[in-house]
C-alpha cells in the first residue's frame, strides 16, 4: 500500500500516468484514453484501476481509515485489498465534518457524518464506470454488475476499472444515486476486514509526524515554566549553545526553544539552559488544595443545567436517601507518540506542516496567524497520528502555534529557511497541562417506600473546557458548559425530581477534552449512585436500572445483552464480585459488566469484562470490538491508578513510571457484543470508556464492600493485585 | 566520536557523542524511524530493537554499547519468527494508532526466538514492559500465542 499524503502529489502522479497511457495497451483499448477519474473529492480511480479513498478524517487508531474506505468500497463493489487510502488536505470547503461545520475529527463523529456521503462517493464512481462500460460494450447499464473491481456483463464481457476511466471521466454523475439496500451489503457488517493500516504499522513503514525528515531540518525542544502560568524572564544560554549540535536558543512567550541538528542534542541543550521564570501569575496551589477548593464550592448555588420537578422537597420526603462526594483528578492524555509537528516555509511565501492533524480547521488559521500568512497558504500534510485521546484537537492548537513560533523566531538569522521539527518529550507531555479537568461531584438521591427514586440532586464543580475558547459563544449557555455536565444532565432514568448544577472554577492549569470528555466523570458518579439506590431499594442492580429505563429502549437493550452474556444471575465464588454500568455517549449506548476477584490481602484483580454496544448499523464489527476493548482498557487504567497531582504548583509526575498506563498484566479479557441494529451508525471511539470505571467500582463494592468515591481508586484505599 | 555499528546487516559509520542513545542514532543519524521514541527512560518499550537477536530498549543502550553487536530494527526484521509475528498481528487486526507496535513486534519476536512455545504467563511477563496507550493488549497477547502456534 502506498500512502499518498497530499492531493497535489496525487494530481501530479495522475498527470504522469496520463502521459504513459497513450503508449499502453489499455490506452489503445479504450475509445477515450484512460485517465484519472475523480468524480468527487472522496474517491479517485487511476488509469490502472487503483481506487483511492480520500479520508477527510485522520487516523489516530480509531479505525477511520478502514471505516470510510469500507463505505466507498461497498458501493463500488471494489476489491478490498486493492483499495488505497490518502489523507485529505486542509480544505474545509470539501472536507467539512458535517457534525461540526469545520474540518476535524472528534466526538466520535467520523462514521456518523460520513455514512451517506462516502457511500454516495462510491456510488457516483460506480455510476460513471458502469455507464462507460455500457457505452463501450453497447449493452444496457442495468445489465452490468461489478464484482471485486471487475465490471461484468452476461455476454462474457469483462473489464477492470482502469480501461473505463477515460470514458467515465467524460460523463456527468447522475443526480439521483441509488445506494445499496442494506440486504445487499457485502463489506459493511462483515465480521472481519483487514485494517487498512495493518501493513504499514507492522513493518515500521508508517510515517508519523515524528518520523518526518526534511532537508536541513532543525529539531526544537522547549523549556517550559515549572508552574502553569509562568513566563521566562531571563535566560543564560551559554552552556546550551556550547552543546554539540545546538544551533540556536530563542525565547518564546511561554518557554525557551533550543534548536539543534537532532533530537538528542536539542534535549541535552535544554538541560544546559538556565532560565529565570516569572511565576507571579502561576498556579501555586497543590492539587489537594485545588480539589478541596473545588469541593467547597459544592456548598454554593451553581448554574442549573437541568431541573425537573422540585428536588429539595422530594429529598426531604424520601423514605431513604443516599449521598456521596466524588473527587476526580486531573488526567493527562499521553498519546503514545509525543506531540510534535514539522513546519517549513514554502517558496511561494506560505508554510507547510506535517502533523497527525486532528483538526485542520483549527490548526490552519492558528499557524497562519502566527506566520502572518493567509490560511489558504498553510498546507497541511496529515500523517498517521500515534494516538490522541483528544489531545491533538485543541482550540488553541497549542503545539502547532508553538512550532510556528519556533519557525518564525529564526527569521532574519542565518538559520532562516530551515525547517523546524518541534518535539515534546514524554515529560513535557505529562507535565504540560491540557488535562482532563479535576472535578468534584456531590450527589444526593432518595427513594420512596417502594424503592422508586423520587429525587436526584447532582452538584458539580470544576474548570470548564470551553469557557475562554472561541467555542464559548456557541456552546456555553448561562454559564453552563455542556461538556461539564453531559451524561448527568442527560440522565436516562425515570426520576421525577432531578436537578443538575455546575460551578465553574478558575485555575491557570489548562484543561481539555479527554476521551469521552464530561462522560468520564458523570458516568462514574451517576452509575455508582444508581448502584447505591438499587441497594437502598433492595433491588438487583440490573433489574433496578431496567425498571427505570422504560423510555430508553437502547439503554435497556445493551444492559440486557451485557447482563445475559456475563451470566449476571449466576452465583459467584466467595471473594468475587460483579458490577454493572450503562451509559450513552456520543449517541452510542454501552453497558459493561466487570467481574473482579480479591486475594487474601484484599487486592483486587479484574477477571473479566463483558460489554454490549449499540452504535446503530455496525459498519466494521471488528473495529467496533477493538475500540470497545481499547476504550474499556483506557477507562479502567485511569480509574485504577492515574492522576496528575501538584505540589505547590509543580506537577509531581514525570513520565510513564509515575503516570503508569494500563499494562498487559492488568488487561482483563474483554468480550464485546454488538446489538444488531438498522439505525444510522454512530461512533465508537469514546463510548467504551465511560462505563468501564463505574462498572469496576460497583464490582469492587460487590466483592469487598468498599466504595471508591475518590479517584483514582488507589486514593480510596483500593489495592490491585 | 566515530563509531561503527552493524545495523540490519550493514556496517554504518557515524560521528556522535559516545553517550548518544542508540535510539537517536538510529532515528536521527541513520534515518531508521521505525523504532519509536515513547518515553526515553525505559518505561514503555516503543524503542525496542534487537542487539544480537535479543530485545533491548534502544533509549537506554548507548551507541558505544551497541558497537560490536548486530543491531536489528523493525526495518531489518526477517526470519520465521518475524513472519509468524507480523502475520498474526495482521490477521488479528492488532494495531490501532500503531505507534507502540514496532516495539511490541520486536519484543514478541525476541521472545519467540528464545522460547518458541511460551505459556500465557511467560507471554505476559515478557510483553509486560511494552505499553500500549490504545490498550491493544488482548490482541497483542492473542497474536503472540497465534504466532507461537504458527511456528509449532
Ligand atoms: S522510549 Fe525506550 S522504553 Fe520508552
Ligand atoms: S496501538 Fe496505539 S499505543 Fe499501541
Amino acid at each position: 500500500m502506498t500512502l499518498q499524503t497530499s492531493r497535489r502529489e496525487f494530481l501530479q502522479g495522475a498527470a504522469t500516468a496520463g502521459l504513459v497511457i497513450g503508449l499502453s495497451p489499455s490506452g489503445a483499448f479504450a475509445a477515450t484514453p484512460a485517465q484519472e477519474l475523480s468524480p468527487n473529492p472522496f474517491v479517485t480511480i487511476g488509469e490502472d484501476g487503483t481506487v483511492t479513498v480520500i479520508l477527510k478524517h485522520f487516523e489516530m487508531g480509531q479505525g477511520t481509515s478502514t471505516g470510510l474506505t469500507t463505505l466507498v468500497a461497498e458501493e463500488l463493489d471494489a476489491d478490498w485489498d486493492a483499495v488505497e487510502i490518502a489523507f485529505a488536505p486542509a480544505d474545509a470547503s470539501r472536507y467539512v465534518n458535517t457534525a461540526f461545520g469545520a474540518q476535524g475529527t472528534g466526538g466520535s463523529t467520523a462514521i456518523a457524518n460520513s455514512f451517506v456521503q462516502y457511500r454516495q462517493a462510491g456510488a457516483a464512481a460506480r455510476d460513471l464506470l458502469v455507464r462507460a462500460a455500457a457505452a463501450e460494450w453497447s449493452v444496457p447499464a442495468e445489465e452490468i454488475i461489478i464484482e471485486n473491481s471487475v465490471l461484468k456483463h452476461a455476454s462474457g464481457k469483462e473489464s477492470g476499472f482502469g480501461p473505463m476511466t477515460g470514458r467515465a471521466a467524460t460523463l456527468t454523475v447522475a443526480e439521483e444515486l441509488k445506494l445499496k439496500d442494506p440486504s445487499e451489503f457485502k463489506l459493511i457488517g462483515r465480521e472481519t476486514l483487514a485494517r487498512k493500516d495493518n501493513l504499514a504499522k507492522t513493518t515500521g513503514a508508517a510515517d508519523f509526524a515524528i518520523d518526518i525528515r526534511r532537508p536541513n531540518m532543525l529539531t526544537v525542544v522547549v523549556a517550559r515554566a515549572p508552574m502553569f502560568g509562568g513566563k521566562p524572564t531571563s535566560v543564560n544560554d551559554e552552556a546550551a549553545l556550547a552543546t554539540r549540535g545546538v544551533e540556536a536558543v530563542r525565547v518564546l512567550p511561554e518557554g525557551v526553544a533550543v534548536y539543534a541538528t537532532d533530537t538528542w542534542s536539542a534535549m541535552k541543550g535544554r538541560e544546559a539552559l538556565e532560565v529565570e521564570w516569572d511565576l507571579s501569575a502561576a498556579e501555586t496551589r497543590s492539587s489537594a488544595q485545588i480539589l478541596e477548593d473545588t469541593r467547597a464550592l459544592l456548598e454554593q448555588d451553581g448554574q442549573t443545567a437541568r431541573k425537573d420537578g422540585d428536588g429539595a422537597a422530594a429529598l426531604a420526603g424520601a423514605a431513604k436517601t443516599v449521598e456521596a462526594d466524588f473527587l476526580f483528578p486531573f488526567l493527562a492524555h499521553s498519546p503514545m507518540e509525543p506531540l510534535n509537528c514539522v513546519i517549513e516555509r514554502t517558496a511561494d511565501g506560505g508554510v507547510e506542516i506535517w502533523d497527525g492533524c486532528q483538526f485542520p480547521s483549527l490548526a490552519q488559521p492558528t499557524v497562519a496567524a502566527v506566520m502572518g500568512v493567509d490560511p489558504a497558504q498553510v498546507k497541511i500534510n496529515t500523517v498517521w497520528a500515534g494516538g490522541s485521546f483528544g489531545r491533538r484537537a485543541n482550540p488553541t492548537s497549542d503545539y502547532h502555534a508553538e512550532a510556528a513560533l519556533a519557525l518564525k523566531m529564526l527569521e532574519g538569522s542565518a538559520l532562516e529557511g530551515r525547517p523546524v521539527h518541534l518535539v515534546w518529550t514524554r515529560e513535557d507531555d505529562v507535565r504540560g497541562g491540557y488535562y482532563r479537568p479535576a472535578y468534584a461531584h456531590r450527589v444526593r438521591a432518595g427513594v420512596d417506600a417502594d424503592g422508586h427514586p423520587v429525587a436526584w440532586d447532582q452538584r458539580q464543580s470544576g474548570k470548564s473546557i470551553l469557557i475562554g475558547t472561541f467555542f464559548e459563544e456557541m456552546l456555553v449557555q448561562d454559564g453552563v458548559d455542556g461538556t461539564s455536565v453531559e451524561g448527568a444532565s442527560t440522565l436516562p432514568y425515570a426520576v421525577p425530581n432531578l436537578e443538575v448544577s455546575i460551578r465553574n472554577t478558575e485555575t491557570p492549569i489548562k484543561v481539555l477534552w479527554w476521551r469521552a470528555v464530561g462522560h468520564t466523570h458523570t458516568a462514574y458518579s451517576t452509575e455508582v449512585i444508581m448502584d447505591m439506590l438499587a441497594e437502598a431499594a433492595n433491588a438487583d442492580p440490573v433489574e433496578y436500572r431496567l425498571s427505570l429505563l422504560g423510555d430508553h429502549p437502547r439503554h435497556a437493550g445493551v444492559l440486557k445483552l451485557a447482563a445475559e452474556k456475563a451470566g449476571w444471575n449466576e452465583p459467584l465464588p466467595e471473594g468475587r464480585g460483579r458490577g454493572v454500568a450503562v451509559h450513552e455517549s456520543f449517541s452510542s449506548f454501552v453497558a459493561t459488566v466487570v467481574e473482579v476477584s480479591t486475594n487474601e490481602d484484599g487486592a483486587v484483580k479484574i477477571e473479566r469484562v463483558v460489554t454490549a454496544v449499540d452504535c446503530g448499523l455496525a459498519i466494521n464489527p471488528d473495529v467496533i470490538k477493538a475500540q470497545l476493548e481499547g476504550g474499556t482498557g483506557f477507562g479502567l487504567g485511569s480509574v485504577m491508578r492515574n492522576q496528575i497531582t501538584l505540589t505547590d504548583g509543580e506537577v509531581d509526575q514525570t513520565n510513564f513510571w509515575d503516570y503508569e498506563p494500563l499494562r498487559l498484566s492488568d488487561m482483563p479479557p474483554v468480550e464485546v457484543h454488538i446489538v444488531p441494529s438498522a439505525e444510522a451508525p454512530t461512533g465508537v471511539g469514546e463510548p467504551g470508556t465511560p462505563p468501564a470505571g463505574p462498572a469496576l467500582a460497583n464490582a469492587i463494592y460487590a466483592a469487598t464492600g468498599k466504595r471508591a468515591f475518590t479517584l483514582p481508586m488507589t486514593e480510596s484505599g483500593i489495592e490491585f493485585a | 566520536m566515530a563509531f561503527m555499528l552493524t545495523v540490519n546487516g550493514v556496517a554504518r559509520e557515524m560521528d556522535v557523542d559516545a553517550d548518544t542513545p542508540l535510539l537517536w542514532a538510529l532515528r536521527d543519524t541513520l534515518n531508521l524511524t521505525g523504532t519509536k521514541f515513547g518515553c526515553g527512560v525505559a518505561a514503555c518499550g516503543a524503542c525496542t530493537v534487537h542487539l544480537d537477536g535479543v530485545a533491548v530498549r534502544s533509549c537506554q543502550a548507548t551507541v558505544e554499547d551497541a558497537t560490536g553487536s548486530e543491531v536489528t530494527t523493525i526495518e531489518g526484521l526477517s526470519g520465521p519468527e518475524a513472519e509468524a509475528v507480523q502475520g498474526a498481528w495482521r490477521d488479528l487486526n492488532v494495531v490501532q494508532c500503531g505507534y507502540c507496535q514496532s516495539g511490541q513486534i520486536m519484543q514478541a519476536v525476541s521472545l519467540l526466538k528464545e522460547n518458541p512455545s511460551p505459556t500465557d504467563a511467560e507471554i505476559q511477563e515478557e510483553m509486560n514492559g511494552n505499553l500500549c496507550r490504545c490498550a491493544t493488549y488482548s490482541r497483542v497477547g492473542a497474536a503472540v500465542r497465534d504466532a507461537a502456534d504458527r511456528l509449532a
